[in-house]
């Protein structure tokens, strides 16, 4: 037995072992929107936050994070319209989807810490999120695009 | 065979110096009644548990959470296995028929209460500069924990090694009894600090490399040594980080587990400062770090630590147009996204490699080991965690990574063997 706070709830789950956390939150907790993609922390798809930090769940085991606030792309906005969502759709960023979720909550904590970042930082942060589709010039454009609206929302 | 003679002959004749002094055997203390010895004031017990923290006494003594103090814990030393002993007041087991001046002569000369010489894993040689108030102060605090029956593994040394008279030879050649004296040259705080840190800190028993029959080497003290797969750097003026460790850093780092400029705490100094330190006052940790602060001659660093820190941004900025080594892919695949960063000064929470003390050390040790193991969500930096790639990463990759990384963001020259060392620190962790 397991107990995470997981999008704000505090959930029990029968775990075995010590599984990723990536698993518990697919199977045990029925969230679907993170994605297996490498299992070994080398592409994106499984990123979730971790108090608030961007971390492969893939290679977290679940033991290591049962104290922390965990959020995943169900939980980063309660109506999906979180500024990066909205920037997605906006850009029409995704081509076939996998990968956005992970994106999407690597870019989340991208913006915390760079609120204005340069193609470089974007980049730099963002590589090891990898896109099949080759999106990448469009994820690049929402990114900016909601770190455009974060910073205008943080206007007085 | 060079080596072994190393050992054999200095061996020989601690046996023979032993056998000598050996007739001058140590008296048993007589036994109190369990129990006797159980009301101690409050706040006594309280400074004691101040002082179990500044000796971290857990980390040694606890192999349980469940069991504190209970003992258990395997020190695999070149010479066998020893195992630390149960020090809870049980009158079988631990020392609850030990009376305060057995306790004493225990921490002050390393000699059990039945007289015979305890080794010096036990780091009495550290243990004996404790005044007598602190002394007694830990003997309340270890007198009213919750007793535990658990008896001591027996230790795997091979004969003569673990004849405990021998130890009478090894204390005359490197044990100096004697309380901590104060240095009047130098201010009452800096006092606090070497007396905290070179006694119940016993610091310098990780920090100073040891000869060969295990003594801290006194010519290198502080140079740093490698101590269970771990690297426990310099604390004197070799020390390799890029920024000085000032009196404000150390402090910084000691009180909360790291630092922007140099990085976080990981393996037992993670837990020497969340279990052991966390329980002293502010300016005691102060105390310590000015005195480390002079010691590794800091107020010298001549350098620019913006010009620094800028200088490490840039070497690490440079990434995004350099992805044709493998390693600099595997580190933008990999570390980047936690690790990049640009602007005048790098967060705290995203530790900057270029300043990271394990990439400029002398060996790949501590490197090796936050990649293997990660940083748990306890460790080092509060509420920030780094998960282990010790699945993800093979022994070759984390060669390539800390080779392009090495090269790029340190003046220092390439570290060697590191695939080996890789290799034989992933056997060593699956091990415990």
């Amino acid at each position: 037995m397991t107990t995470l706070h997981l999008n704000g709830q505090t959930i029990t789950v029968d775990t075995e072992g010590d599984p990723p956390l990536l698993w518990v939150i697919r199977d045990s907790a029925g969230l679907k929107g993170t994605k297996f993609g490498c299992g070994i922390g080398m592409c994106g798809a499984c990123t979730v936050h971790v108090d608030g930090r961007a971390i492969r769940s893939c290679i977290t085991p679940v033991s290591a994070v049962t104290d922390a606030q965990i959020t995943t792309i169900e939980g980063l906005d309660p109506r999906g319209q979180h500024p990066l969502q909205k920037a997605w759709t906006l850009t029409q960023a995704p081509q076939c989807g996998y990968c956005q979720s992970g994106q999407i909550m690597q870019a989340a904590s991208l913006l915390k810490d760079f609120p204005n970042p340069t193609d470089q930082d974007i980049d730099a942060v963002m590589h090891g999120n990898l896109c099949r589709c080759m999106a990448y010039l469009r994820i690049r454009k929402a990114i900016k695009l909601a770190a455009t609206e974060l910073q205008r929302r943080a206007q007085p | 065979m060079f080596k072994r003679l190393l050992v054999a002959v200095p061996a020989l004749l601690v046996v023979a110096v032993a056998v000598i002094y050996a007739l001058s055997r140590n008296s048993v203390l007589a036994p109190i009644e369990p129990g006797s010895a159980a009301a101690f004031p409050q706040d006594l017990i309280a400074q004691g548990a101040v002082l179990a923290g500044a000796g971290n006494c857990a980390s040694c003594h606890t192999r349980k959470p469940e069991q504190p103090f209970a003992g258990g814990v395997a020190f695999a030393t070149k010479f066998g296995t020893i195992y630390s002993t149960n020090i809870t007041p049980d009158p079988e087991t631990g020392i609850g028929r030990w009376s305060e001046a057995a306790f004493a002569r225990a921490l002050r000369s390393g000699v059990a209460r039945d007289g015979s010489h305890l080794f010096p894993v036990f780091p009495y040689d550290h243990l004996t500069k404790v005044k007598d108030d602190d002394v007694k102060a830990l003997y309340a605090f270890f007198m009213t924990r919750r007793p535990v029956t658990r008896a001591a593994e027996p230790n795997t040394m091979p004969f003569p090694l673990d004849v405990r008279a021998l130890q009478a030879g090894w204390k005359l050649l490197f044990f100096h009894a004697g309380e901590y004296r104060p240095n009047a040259a130098k201010s009452g705080e800096w006092n606090r600090g070497a007396y905290l840190a070179e006694g119940l800190g016993h610091c310098s028993s990780c920090h100073t490399p040891r000869n060969s029959l295990g003594a801290e080497s006194a010519a290198a003290k502080y140079s740093g040594a490698i101590i269970e797969g771990w690297f426990a750097p310099a604390l004197n003026s070799g020390n390799t980080a890029p920024l000085p460790w000032t009196a404000d850093e150390l402090y910084a780092y000691l009180r909360t587990g790291g630092t922007a400029l140099h990085g976080s705490a990981a393996g037992s100094m993670s837990d020497v400062v969340h279990n052991g330190l966390a329980k002293l006052p502010d300016h005691d940790v102060r105390a310590i770090a000015v005195y480390f602060a002079d010691i590794n001659e800091s107020v010298k660093f001549a350098g620019d630590p913006q010009d620094i820190v800028a200088k490490s941004l840039r070497s690490a900025a440079q990434d995004g147009r350099r992805a044709i080594d493998p390693g600099a892919h595997l580190y933008l695949a990999a570390c980047a996204s936690c690790h990049y960063n640009s602007g005048p000064m790098p967060p705290i929470l995203r530790p900057e490699l270029a300043l990271s003390s394990a990439l400029t050390a002398p060996n790949a040790n501590n490197f090796i080991q936050v990649v293997l193991r990660g940083i748990s969500k306890p460790d080092g930096l509060p509420d920030v965690m780094m998960p282990g790639f010790s699945a993800a990463l093979n022994d070759a990759d984390i060669a390539q990574l800390a080779a392009y990384l090495r090269r790029t963001r340190t003046q220092q020259t390439a570290w060697r063997d590191v695939r080996a060392e890789v290799a034989a620190i992933r056997k060593d962790s699956r091990g415990t």
